[in-house]
């Protein structure tokens, strides 16, 4: 388990590590932010003031060297066009990505639970296909498209919700399913699979010889004992939202930490996108190296595989 | 639906046999060019409503251009995005995955752990920043999506040859003196195909789906190509007046992907008994195996790598 554990974690860091390379070095490889920052009758002077102003006149690795420093002491720098700390662009942003998230997957919980309870139940049953087709279909829908249709169905054509922003919990709905949607449907499809094992199982054929009400049997013997997979997977879909939060955010207008990175990508303002990344990425590896954890933690067939 | 299993899926084989067709013939089909646009022609409704007109069944957008076109035009960006890019990734992977699987070792604990890490990777986000800093390009679209999928491939492989290399007739090989390269290519490769037939057909979902979304939010496929993301991001102005610009683009791409999800089970079904058990045994590969992976979420990728290991 101590080995597990410690090549996991080792695992994140390297993983971390790639990512910020590749933000580093990509987004100098990818053009001078200064000839977007100057206007057309800055001389050559001007430019190269400037250049030395932002340290972009150093060496490519003494420039890695000197950022990866400063990520270790916490310091994103400052962003090129606002001239403020990187990390008050983040801490502003972000809130709105965690809460979209976390209504996100409350949301498809809260949808994909029950119906692949209730179509693991009444297996068969019109209920049950048609649930499978709602699953299959939220495979295979694009997210953006999805949004926009949902916009001109309950935005333009009904005017029932807002169509973009962010507000009330009113703003919430559309995106959050948005969001939701794809996930619910594996939610259910995992549900409904784990119900149908436990379904099988000796301890609910007892419960069932003795006598016990089938609601009791389903809820306390059957969904409690199908939900350890079920909880896991939901805490680590959250965490992927956190990665895939630039869709949502950009189709509803919704001021998160995704749609940030993507204004700063065409204005060229560096030490936002990296930190950006990195924060969404670094939020994303830790979540997804817990749920390891806890997972294997609590199946033993896995803890002691891996051991 | 359970019976439907096993009989032949001819609605999503009818479909993609529609999509590959019009793919294919997309100059003779299209009734106008899909770049060039009349502007006195714009904003032309659909068919069966008022104004609209047979000359564009499905309407036109902004600039005149004729929306059945160019989503005939755009089925073809669809599937050479799909073809070429799981092409590249299906053979630095399934190479990777043989050798790993095979040698062991060094070999092995070394290329696994580039695995993992590519595997741990935000994909989407990786994706759009790659394609944004190095010019949004038809290109650089195929190489960055290859670059993100070929771990999929790496660790399904690996799987497979551990299982296969345990076989009698690998062990027969070895004691007649043959090269591992003799071994891998004529005795363990074979063995592999199908599931790689699975694997593929069930990332063709995930790359038209990745490809839609990167060209979506501006870093794909360049405009005027009518990319089917790209029209549904050019219909976004239009919801209130012109709703049919992102509409038809969308419905297409939800065919396409369904279809060929439905085609992937089916093979996986068929083809490939191991890999369906694989499945079931760790549940949290389901969806990693179903490739259902939506842009908007990332495919749940660990699952597939606790399951590989079992392997």
């Amino acid at each position: 388990m101590l080995r597990y554990l410690t090549g996991r974690v080792l695992q994140t860091v390297l993983s971390m590590l790639v990512v910020i390379s590749i933000v580093f070095f990509l987004t100098r490889l990818s053009g001078n932010p200064v000839h977007l920052l100057l206007d057309v009758n800055a001389t050559e002077r001007d430019q190269q003031i400037l250049m030395h102003h932002l340290g972009l006149d150093k060496s490519l690795p003494v420039q890695y060297g000197i950022y990866v420093t400063n990520i270790f002491l916490g310091d994103f720098g400052k962003s090129v066009l606002t001239r403020r700390p990187v990390v008050e662009h983040i801490w502003e942003r972000l809130p709105a990505t965690v809460e979209l998230g976390l209504v996100g997957m409350v949301l498809s919980v809260l949808i994909g639970v029950p119906l692949g309870m209730y179509s693991a139940v009444h297996r068969g049953s019109a209920l049950d296909t048609g649930a499978r087709v709602f699953a299959v279909l939220g495979q295979s829908m694009p997210a953006f498209w999805l949004g926009l249709m949902l916009i001109l169905f309950f935005g333009v054509v009904l005017g029932v919700l807002p169509a973009g922003g962010r507000g009330g919990p009113l703003h919430l709905i559309l995106p959050a399913f948005t969001l939701g949607y794809f996930t619910s449907a594996a939610i259910m499809r995992l549900t409904r699979s784990a119900m149908l094992e436990v379904l099988g199982s000796d301890y609910i054929k007892f419960a069932r010889l003795k006598g016990l009400h089938e609601q009791v049997v389903l809820w306390k013997h059957g969904l409690k004992n199908a939900l350890l997979p079920v909880v896991t997977f939901a805490v680590m879909l959250f965490v992927q939202f956190l990665g895939g939060a630039v869709v949502t955010e950009t189709v509803f207008a919704w001021p998160g930490l995704g749609r940030l990175i993507l204004e700063s990508i065409t204005t060229r303002d560096y030490p936002i996108v990296q930190a950006g990344v990195l924060v969404l990425s670094s939020l994303y590896l830790t979540g997804n190296l817990l749920v390891d954890l806890l997972y294997s933690y609590l199946n033993p067939r896995i803890r002691h595989a891996r051991s | 639906m359970r019976a439907a299993k096993h009989e032949v899926p001819w609605f999503p084989g009818l479909i993609l046999g529609a999509l590959v067709f019009t793919a294919v013939f997309a100059g003779y089909l299209a009734p106008h060019s899909p770049t060039a646009g009349d502007i006195t022609q714009k904003l032309i409704p659909p068919l069966w409503m008022e104004r609209g007109d047979w000359e564009h069944p499905l309407g036109t957008d902004r600039f005149g251009r004729d929306v059945l076109s160019r989503i005939i035009h755009g089925s073809r960006i669809s599937l050479i995005v799909s073809l070429i890019a799981i092409g590249v990734a299906g053979t630095i992977g399934t190479l990777l995955g043989l050798i790993s699987g095979y040698r062991g070792g060094v070999t092995d604990a070394v290329l696994m752990r580039v695995t993992d890490i590519g595997l741990s990777l935000p994909t989407i986000l990786i994706a759009v920043v790659l394609v944004a800093v190095s010019e949004p390009s038809f290109s650089n679209v195929v190489l960055v999506i290859a670059l993100l999928l070929w771990p999929r491939f790496a660790r399904q492989m690996r799987g497979e040859t551990l299982a296969i290399k345990e076989q009698d007739f690998v062990a027969l090989a070895v004691v007649a003196g043959r090269s591992s390269a003799w071994i891998i290519s004529r005795h363990i490769f074979p063995n592999v195909v199908p599931t790689l037939l699975v694997i593929s057909t069930l990332q063709v979902g995930y790359v038209v789906l990745l490809e839609g979304t990167l060209s979506f939010l501006g870093v794909g496929v360049p405009p005027p190509s009518p990319a089917w993301g790209l029209m549904i991001a050019d219909g976004r102005g239009f919801l209130a007046t012109a709703w049919w610009i992102s509409l038809f683009p969308g419905l297409a791409m939800v065919l396409t992907v369904l279809s060929v999800n439905l085609l992937g089970d089916w093979l996986r079904d068929h083809l490939d008994p191991k890999l369906r058990q694989l499945g079931r045994a760790a549940v949290l590969e389901a969806p990693a195996a179903a490739s259902v992976g939506s842009p908007v979420d990332e495919t749940p990728v660990r699952g597939a790598a606790a399951g590989g290991d079992g392997a």
